[in-house]
């Protein structure tokens, strides 16, 4: 099954049915996206620092504009960068490596679902081509503002932006059962449950909550869609709709949806933590079920997002409770990830450093949550910056430092050749320094009452004392887009003057590291790999070398030539 | 050691091989259900407020005919379950039939849904005027909307079985339709349940 036939450059970069060329087509989507999404965090941290200046490449960044620009940001650093980035880039490429199959269990719908994203990509971007300019009510969409044009002046728009997200959301899906059919049909002989890798569970555990909780939002966006189109009034109360309903259905996917962006990294850095401190991931069992009762959880804490909104308050304490519950199987996962590099021989390659650096700023996040989860504290912090400090701690180090990790770390199987290992090692750093440059300031602003979604920070005398954290976060936040070159550089210049890959660069236990770096179409020699380890193996006592693959009696390609 | 992994591997060998494609379906199933639960609780918000429903005014809901409707939706079902009982038999000519009813059937139904909605747009039901006619219309128009994708794989393979391409051992294309048929059938008995009463 091994086929090495030729293929039209349509068939082979275009309609691509490999696994392993659709990950690539997610990966530069998501990059792509990222330029949009990264140039939008200029413009707004430009105007929260120098409001009413002409921003560069840009102009003066007007309150109707910066209300666009809010929106597009989160869209698109969300659903286009995370979920690209971290769920189906990943998915596609590691799920049949890392598993021992030759492909997707359906490759066509593999391919169905890279090209319906391209195409929400595009009808996100043509909204700003239409009259009334793209979708101006922030990127949760909050109904009054999002279901009718008399509030924004935004009408064609709000119905792209629906069905851009409508689509991306069915794409993901489909997707998503792809990669969980592919798995229970599909693994090599050998590899059970137990010995399949963690960043293919957690990628599963994504997939999986991904499309349990998408059902509601796309409810959600129906209904909203009818009252744009067809002039219903479900979330509009001057037609006897309720406005809460809208965010009851969103944050119930909205949830979910923070955890669908954040387990591909848990199972990244578990990995990638086994490999580089030279020891096996500690409590593997003990990590796979905390996950099961954090995605039960997460379907039972969304109403932690209204704790403001004038919901009905008895469900506050409930909610309050859940919420702070969540935080206990993450923490027993985090403690895990400790004790994985506890005592390890550590060697600070790029992937790790990135592991690391998760490690670190995560913990900031997840911290800073407790305060928001519980109510009384929240009311204070909801409406300030505290929220968006807290938000881009959970969400870039999961995000960026995950992806950029995974990108680190499988680029010699993906390109065949070694990023620059100096140049990775100074976009670590400069992104780290930047990153916490860019955020911290924002917790003490918010801390202050800074209220965020304004535009100008200037009409407003209270905010006055915080003009120079302001100031300073801007030109951290500047450096950091700056710093992203390097890796671009690094990420496109490697594929061709990168030094030569080999099959195992970092002697690592998991199947992929077998195949040819790039592995072929169907991935595997004449024989597929049988599997008769864990992926955890390193450094056991009474043996020569610290590590033994999965599949030692697999022979590769040898056998063909 | 060695013992447990040959344990292992034997284990693997006797997992009854699940059909990738009807794990497929059921998964997509799955988000299905999903979808509809989070309409039906977006509607049950407003029926069990306690504002007046229906509101005044409303024309009366055909009740009755949409009752026969359902029986007819049922009976597409049970026949479909009969047509791929005959088929495991061979009996090729009686399983056609059967799923050409069961196509008809399917078909009925949606006619008689849109002979509805006609009857009901001209008595003055819109969408628009109250979230009452919005959730009439999205739910059943939702529900019809499934209903005339399912018609759709069902014709196709009802194309299919007249080229012969199923047989007692190979019929996972029917049984992924009646997979997906079964699912927008026990649907709409709920709905019907919902939304008319």
């Amino acid at each position: 099954m091994s086929q090495e036939h030729h293929q039209s450059f349509l068939t082979k970069y275009i309609f691509s049915t490999d696994h392993k060329m659709v990950a690539k087509q997610f990966l530069l989507l998501a990059l792509a996206m990222a330029v949009f999404g990264g140039f939008y965090a200029f413009l707004i941290r430009w105007e929260l620092a120098y409001p009413n200046q002409p921003a560069p490449f840009f102009g003066v960044v007007t309150p109707d504009k910066y209300n666009v620009i809010i929106t597009l940001h989160g869209t698109i650093m969300l659903f286009f960068v995370g979920m690209p980035l971290l769920n189906a880039f990943p998915s596609n490429f590691l799920v049949p490596l890392m598993i021992g199959a030759r492909d997707m269990a359906f490759p066509r719908l593999n391919m169905a679902s890279f090209w319906m994203t391209f195409v929400a990509a595009i009808l996100l971007i043509s909204s700003f081509f239409v009259p009334g300019g793209p979708v101006a009510g922030g990127w949760t969409g909050y109904a009054p503002l999002s279901a009718s044009s008399e509030f924004t002046g935004v009408k064609a728009g709000a119905v792209l932006w629906i069905l851009s997200l409508a689509l991306i959301f069915i794409a993901s899906s489909l997707g998503g059962i792809n990669y969980l059919v592919t798995v229970v049909t599909m693994r090599a002989k050998g590899m059970t449950y137990s010995r399949v890798p963690l960043t293919v569970w957690f990628l599963l555990a994504a997939a999986m909550t991904f499309f349990l909780a998408v059902g509601p939002i796309l409810a959600g966006a129906f209904m909203l869609l009818m009252d744009n189109v067809f002039g219903t009034g479900f979330f509009l109360p001057g037609k006897g709709g309720e406005p809460l309903l809208w965010q009851h259905l969103f944050w119930f996917f909205g949830h979910p949806e923070v955890y669908v962006l954040f387990f591909p990294t848990l199972g990244f850095v578990l990995d990638i933590s086994a490999v580089f401190a030279r020891k096996p991931v500690f409590g593997q069992k003990l990590i796979i079920g905390s996950t099961v009762v954090a995605i039960a959880l997460s379907f039972i804490v969304w109403a932690h997002h209204m704790f403001q909104t004038g919901m009905n308050p008895t469900l506050v304490t409930p909610f309050a409770i859940t919420t702070i519950l969540i935080s206990v199987p993450f923490a027993i996962i985090y403690i895990c990830m400790f004790l994985t590099i506890h005592n390890g021989s550590i060697s600070l390659e790029p992937p790790m450093l990135w592991a690391l650096g998760f490690l670190a700023t995560f913990l900031v996040g997840g911290l800073t949550g407790i305060f928001l989860g519980a109510a009384g504290a929240d009311i204070y912090l909801h409406g300030t910056y505290f929220v968006i400090a807290h938000f881009h701690y959970t969400m870039f180090p999961s995000v960026f430092f995950g992806g950029y990790a995974a990108i680190n770390y499988w680029y010699p199987k993906m390109f065949g050749r070694m990023l620059n290992k100096t140049a990775a090692t100074i976009h670590f750093v400069l992104t780290f320094i930047f990153f916490n440059c860019t955020f911290w300031p924002l917790f003490i602003v918010g801390m202050g009452g800074m209220v965020r979604r304004i535009a100008d920070p200037s009409f407003y005398p209270q905010f006055s004392p915080f003009v120079h954290l302001n100031i300073f976060a801007t030109i951290s936040a500047m450096c950091l887009i700056a710093t992203q070159t390097i890796f671009l550089w690094n990420f496109f210049s490697s594929m061709k003057n990168g030094k030569k890959a080999e099959l195992n660069p970092y002697q690592a236990n998991t199947l992929e590291w077998l195949a040819q770096s790039p592995p072929p179409h169907g991935n595997w020699g004449p024989k597929l790999p049988v599997v008769t380890s864990g992926p955890y193996e390193y450094s056991e006592p009474n043996k020569t070398e610290d590590w033994h693959t999965q599949a030692p009696s697999y022979k590769g390609e040898a056998s063909h030539g | 050691m060695a013992s447990r992994v040959k344990a292992a591997d034997k284990r693997l060998k006797e997992q009854p091989k699940i059909e990738p494609a009807m794990l497929g379906i059921l998964l997509f199933i799955v988000v299905e259900v999903m979808f509809f639960a989070g309409l039906i609780s977006s509607f049950l918000v407003f029926r069990l407020s306690p504002i007046q429903w229906p509101p005044a005014g409303q024309p009366r809901l055909p009740i009755e005919v949409t009752a026969i409707n359902t029986v007819v939706l049922l009976l597409s079902g049970f026949v479909f379950y009969k047509a791929s009982q005959v088929l495991s038999e061979d009996k090729k000519g009686l399983y056609l039939s059967l799923l050409s009813l069961t196509a008809f059937l399917g078909i009925l139904f949606l006619a008689t849904q849109g002979y509805e909605w006609v009857h009901l747009v001209k008595y003055g039901l819109s969408a628009s005027s109250n979230v009452y006619g919005g959730f009439f219309y999205a739910l059943v128009g939702m529900h019809g909307f499934h209903v005339f994708g399912g018609v759709l794989a069902l014709l196709w393979v009802l194309v299919r079985s007249l080229m012969g391409a199923y047989s007692s051992k190979q019929h996972l294309g029917v049984d992924l339709c009646r997979t997906y048929w079964f699912f927008v059938v026990g649907l709409w008995p709920v709905l019907f349940g919902l939304i008319y009463f």
